[in-house]
C-alpha cells in the first residue's frame, strides 16, 4: 500500500512540475524564436553567394533534456497499447528547438549560417526506457 | 586551425589533403551530477549538468583532431560531423571527424 501511495505521489509530482516545466519552456523558446528570426538558418551546403565572406567558422548548440515521471508512465503505458506517444513528441521538439536557438546565440554578428544537422541521442539508465536526450545542433556561421 | 561543416571555405583554395581526421572521447556518467539527474528524471526539464558535461567532452574530442591535423601540416578541416553513440548504461563515446586539409588565399 505504501509504494503504492509513493508512486502515486510521483506521477502526480512529475505531472505538475512536467507540465509547468514544458509550458514555461515553450514560451522562452517562442520568445528567444522570435527575436532571432533574422538570422537564417539553412540546410544547404553553400551559401547563396561567395561575395564578401570574410570568415566561417564551426559551431554548436547542444542541450540535454529530461522526461518526467508522469509521461515515462504514459509513455509505458502507450507502449503496450500502441499509438503515437505524444509525451517523447513535445520532449524532443523541445530538445530539437533548443539546440538550434543555442547554436544561433553563439553566432553573434553572423550574416547567415548553412548546412545545419541536428543529431539526437538518448541517454538512459538501462536501455529499456528513455531518461533523458541530448541533441547537438551544428552548422557553419558565415561572417561577411 | 579552421573549421568548418561545408565542403570548402569560400575565397579561399586547396591545395593539399591529408585525409580523415577524427578524435574520441568515451565519458562515464559523474555521482554528483547523476544525483541530480535522479532527481531531475521525476520533475523533468533541462539537466544543465549533463549538458556541461557532454559539451566538455566533445571539446577535449575536437581538440585531440585539432591535434591531430595540425601534426600533419593542415591549417583547416572541412566537413566536421558529430556523432553520439552510448556505449553501456552509463557511458557514451562522443566522436568528431573530418577532412584535414591545407588552404590558402586565393
Amino acid at each position: 500500500m505504501f509504494e503504492l501511495y509513493i508512486f502515486l505521489g510521483l506521477t502526480l509530482l512529475g505531472y505538475i512540475s512536467g507540465s509547468i516545466i514544458e509550458k514555461n519552456h515553450y514560451k522562452r523558446i517562442r520568445k528567444r524564436e522570435a527575436a532571432l528570426l533574422d538570422l537564417p538558418t539553412i540546410a544547404l551546403k553553400k551559401p547563396l553567394t561567395d561575395e564578401g565572406i570574410e570568415h566561417v567558422k564551426l559551431i554548436t548548440g547542444s542541450v540535454v533534456i529530461s522526461i518526467d515521471y508522469f509521461k515515462k508512465i504514459l509513455a509505458g503505458l502507450i507502449n503496450f497499447f500502441g499509438g503515437n506517444i505524444s509525451a517523447y513528441e513535445t520532449l524532443i521538439d523541445r530538445a530539437r528547438r533548443e539546440a538550434i536557438l543555442r547554436m544561433k546565440e553563439s553566432a553573434k554578428g553572423a550574416s547567415e549560417i548553412i548546412n545545419i544537422r541536428i543529431e539526437t541521442t538518448s541517454i538512459s539508465k538501462n536501455t529499456k526506457n528513455v531518461g533523458a536526450i541530448e541533441v547537438i545542433a551544428y552548422g557553419t556561421a558565415i561572417y561577411r | 586551425m579552421l573549421i568548418t561543416n561545408i565542403e570548402y571555405i569560400p575565397n579561399k583554395e586547396i591545395i593539399e589533403h591529408y585525409g580523415v581526421v577524427s578524435g574520441s572521447t568515451v565519458r562515464a556518467k559523474h555521482v554528483g551530477r547523476d544525483l541530480m539527474a535522479g532527481l531531475k528524471n521525476i520533475v523533468g526539464g533541462e539537466l544543465a549538468g549533463y549538458t556541461e558535461l557532454l559539451q566538455e567532452s566533445r571539446d577535449e574530442a575536437m581538440s585531440r583532431m585539432k591535434k591531430q591535423a595540425r601534426s600533419m601540416g593542415a591549417n583547416a578541416i572541412l566537413n566536421v560531423r558529430f556523432s553520439t553513440s552510448s556505449i553501456s548504461a552509463g557511458a557514451s563515446e562522443l566522436y568528431v571527424y573530418g577532412t584535414a586539409v591545407k588552404i590558402k588565399n586565393v
